[in-house]
């Protein structure tokens, strides 16, 4: 693979226009890359789902090189009704357009050249790989006291145009003071077969907030990793929630850092899983300094053949006394074949805390099910009814009301 | 001055010009296929021990020594070891308890052990497991008229060696982890116990451990063997006297549930764990595995792990047969500089199966505790659940607390249900039981057992009053 990576790397370099000190920082996360490789089985964070026997079981030809100097065009059909938003259109391996026509244009600033290190402490091999082989990085900053009109939608498209068998993605986003961001990551990909790299760098100053849905909900073959990772000053809030239900691979990995009192961080989750699909939701909060909260929601749905995983770490260091985390991950297995894995972790160093989790994981419950034939449904129709409103927990969590009903929608569920 | 310190006293005055050094029978230092062959040889061994040694030292020069535990601790020389040593006679212990550290004695009478007991916890009488060897196994009429066998496990060796022979390392078997093959390539002396068909067995079967010469890394093996609807309750305890350097104590226990068999293993761990400073004390690597081999089978662990500096174990359930049960009841208490990363694997093989977890972890000082633990439910283990409960205290902020489950079901038709929390003695109860009389570490200990009293209520009669004090005393000073 060493060589694939060398060659498609050259290419790289040869078709686009990267600064000589551009080219050494690619150079220098690819050969950590080289080094490393996938992550596998052997380390603890990809013990249930090893990313490297499954990159390996479904696709034959990695390659790495994306033409970036071609451009791709958008198909208007995969756009979002009935919602007036901001774009950022992202094909290919390549951001085709960033559209912030609802919005003050004085108050959004995009920057195309950030900083080419990262800023925080990684051993993840796959950040390497997104570094060395990303095109332009972009920063979008949301200016002091500005929140956004619209919500921004990134759309992640893929077509048969698509020339390697991996692409990357990685923004940044700052939210000055007192300032709101949300943000909605909507999965269409028509191509089946690629890995697709995601990596979003989020600083979220005093008071500010940030809302984070990440749709994937067509079905497809494609297998992802996303990596988020957060940093919040005082008082600021993150919200992300995350429909891992499309791809056959989905990896979510979000590391949220909570460097200022009362900031609090939520993540909501749900799996809904059929025919070999393998997804997973790997959390870190760190609780840093005093009076933060970080509140945890994970629920599955797993039909045959299916396997999730929830990996949730909540670190509580020694100065940040009353901290309040919680956890809860809950499954339902709806097949023999169905598995569910979970490790809620917590690492406490403050004794003034308020630290619980729990997780559970079963099959429907029979005496529901009973209740509502009873009634007059048939088996079916039971089994969705409960379904329906084990999943409705979840989405009844997103506080953005236009957002959560488009996410009813998506699913399907009944209110 | 009660009776007991004027005793004390007593025995003070009692000035029997004691030997000097304890001459020990040691394998010499080091860890080699000739010291492996020598302690087989002094133990006059048959070949297939000797045979299941050197298997085990084979698979062992393969295997590196794990270390993905959260307490980390100094590289351990194997070589530096002794592997072997033995009294060479009962004059050769020590006289009297004024031999013995003080503190030591002052923990005995906190915890009002009788000064017999107490002499009999040091080797001083005869009737202990002292070092690496037997010397005598006690209500032994008793129990051959039930057709028990409690003995030691070289004699089974010599004795039983059909019965030792069918079940040795069926259950933690010589390719396991690096300590555990460690230990099957070097053991020394353990228990051994055979409960025959349909035998309840009458008492409670205890054995006391001891850890006596400097540098002896203690091997302990016990094999419990509970036959077609018998019952055993064994009670292991422990207490270890002062010593500067750190000591290595990788045992092996494995206990096997025929048809209906129930086995119950209590254990009250209180080793020396380092002074104030973290100096010292003793390292706990123990290998505990038990199987639920047949149908309606039951196996309980109990443990309150006081002692150690490091305590790194994980009692196992394998829940084979159909419809066994497998229960985990656990409290372990770290202060000072002491670690623990303790917690069992409860794997649901066979169909109906049950297991339930509850652990208490409290730390304390500058110490670490971790809860690990593994819950399987195999997707052949139809209609199995499993409950599991953790809870953390912390007191202060200079110790950690955390909670590392693992929980996979593969199983539609089985349950698993987790908790956990974590949090600090309230205030409001301190404030309470102060102002009712009782002095903060009264307080604290009252509220601690209080905590404790879910597994506290699971062992036998005669380890929960000692269980209970130690909880009180392992805690002293971390309050304030």
């Amino acid at each position: 693979m060493s060589e694939q990576l060398q060659s498609d790397f050259d290419k790289l370099v040869k078709t686009s226009k990267f600064s000589s000190e551009e080219i050494k920082f690619k150079k220098n996360f690819l050969d950590n890359f080289i080094k490393n490789g996938f992550p596998n089985r052997k380390q603890e964070d990809w013990k249930f789902l090893d990313i490297s026997q499954i990159i390996k079981k479904n696709i034959s030809d990695l390659s790495f090189f994306n033409d970036y100097s071609q451009s791709n065009k958008i198909d208007p059909s995969f756009l979002v009704d009935g919602l007036e938003h901001n774009k950022i259109i992202f094909i290919n391996g390549k951001i085709e357009k960033i559209d912030f026509n609802f919005e003050d244009q004085n108050k959004i600033e995009i920057i195309d050249k950030t900083k080419k290190d990262i800023s925080f402490d990684y051993e993840n091999s796959l950040i390497d790989l997104n570094s060395a082989f990303i095109d332009k990085v972009f920063k979008i900053l949301i200016k002091k006291n500005y929140s956004l009109k619209k919500p921004l939608i990134i759309y992640h498209l893929t077509n048969d145009k698509i020339k390697s068998t991996n692409i990357n993605l990685r923004l940044d986003f700052e939210l000055a003071e007192n300032s709101c961001l949300k943000l909605v990551d909507y999965f269409a990909n028509t191509t089946a077969k690629n890995f697709i790299n995601i990596f979003y760098n989020f600083n979220l100053e005093k008071d500010s907030i940030l809302k984070n849905y990440k749709i994937d909900k067509f079905r497809n073959n494609n297998l992802k990793y996303s990596f988020n990772n957060i940093e919040q000053d005082n008082n600021s809030v993150s919200e992300t929630f995350i429909l891992s239900a499309g791809s056959d691979y989905f990896k979510n990995e979000i590391n949220c850092n909570l460097n200022g009192e009362y900031s609090s961080a939520f993540i909501n989750g749900i799996f809904s899983l059929k025919e070999n699909q393998q997804h997973e939701i790997r959390t870190t909060i760190n609780h840093l300094v005093e009076n933060t909260k970080s509140y945890q929601l994970i629920k599955s749905v797993l039909g045959k053949n299916s396997k999730s995983a929830y990996q949730g770490r909540i670190f509580v260091n020694s100065k940040a006394q009353k901290t309040d985390g919680y956890q809860l991950s809950k499954a339902i297995l709806l097949d023999e074949t169905s598995e569910f894995n979970a490790k809620p972790e917590l690492e406490i160093y403050a004794d003034d805390v308020k630290c619980s989790h729990g997780s559970a994981s079963g099959s429907l419950d029979e005496n529901s099910i009973f209740y509502l034939m009873s009634r007059g449904l048939n088996y079916q129709q039971s089994k969705e009814l409960l379904i329906n409103g084990f999943l409705m927990d979840v989405v009844e969590k997103i506080t953005d009301v236009e957002i959560k009903n488009l996410i009813i929608n998506i699913i399907g569920l009944k209110q | 001055m009660d009776t007991r310190e004027k005793d004390i006293e007593k025995l003070k005055d009692y000035k029997y010009g004691f030997t000097t050094d304890i001459e020990n029978i040691k394998a010499p230092k080091g860890l080699n296929e000739d010291v492996i062959k020598f302690i087989s040889n002094i133990k006059k061994e048959p070949q297939w021990m000797l045979d299941f040694r050197l298997k085990a030292f084979k698979r062992l020069k393969l295997l590196k020594e794990p270390n993905w535990q959260k307490p980390k601790y100094p590289k351990i020389d194997y070589q530096d070891l002794y592997y072997y040593s033995a009294p060479k006679s009962m004059k050769d212990k020590p006289k009297s308890l004024d031999e013995l550290d003080p503190k030591l004695l002052e923990t005995y009478k906190k915890l009002g052990i009788p000064l017999q007991e107490q002499a009999r916890l040091n080797g001083i009488a005869v009737d202990a497991v002292f070092d690496s060897v037997s010397v005598a196994t006690t209500f032994k009429g008793e129990l051959t008229k039930h057709g028990i066998i409690f003995c030691s496990m070289s004699e089974a060796i010599q004795k039983h060696p059909d019965l030792v022979k069918k079940y040795l390392g069926t259950v933690i078997p010589v390719t396991d982890h690096f300590f555990a093959t460690l230990n099957s390539a070097v053991f020394t002396d353990g228990s051994f116990v055979y409960i025959p068909e349909g035998v309840k067995c009458p008492m409670e079967l205890s054995t006391y451990f001891r850890i006596n010469a400097s540098e002896t890394g203690q091997f302990e093996r016990t094999l419990i063997i509970a036959d077609r609807g018998s019952y055993v309750s064994y009670l292991e305890g422990c207490t270890a006297p002062m010593r500067d350097e750190n000591q290595l104590h990788a045992a092996n226990v494995e206990l096997i549930a025929l048809d209906d068999a129930e086995i119950k293993y209590s254990t009250v761990q209180n080793w020396y764990p380092g002074d104030e400073n973290g100096k010292g004390g003793i390292y706990n690597f123990v290998t505990k595995r038990g199987l639920c081999k047949g149908k309606n089978s039951k196996i309980s662990w109990t443990q309150v792990e006081t002692g150690s500096a490091i305590t790194w174990k994980y009692p196992s359930c394998i829940l084979k047969g159909d419809n066994s049960i497998g229960e985990f009841y656990s409290i372990a208490i770290t202060n000072n500089h002491q670690k623990a990363d303790t917690g069992t694997k409860m794997i649901h093989l066979g169909k109906n199966t049950k297991s339930k977890i509850i652990s208490k972890g409290i730390s304390a000082g500058f110490s670490d505790m971790t809860y690990r633990g593994l819950v399987d439910i195999n997707s052949k283990a139809k209609n199995s659940s499993n409950y599991t409960q953790c809870d953390s205290l912390l007191m202060g902020n200079k110790c950690g607390a955390h909670t590392v489950p693992y929980i996979k079901n593969k199983n539609f038709d089985s349950n698993i249900a987790h908790e956990a929390t974590t949090s600090k003695i309230s205030e409001e109860q301190l404030h309470y039981c102060q102002q009712r009389g009782l002095n903060p570490e009264e307080a604290v200990g009252l509220i601690v057992n209080g905590f404790c009293k879910e597994v506290l209520q699971q062992l036998p009669m005669e380890f929960a009053v000692e269980a209970q004090k130690l909880v009180g005393i392992s805690l002293e000073g971390s309050v304030g």
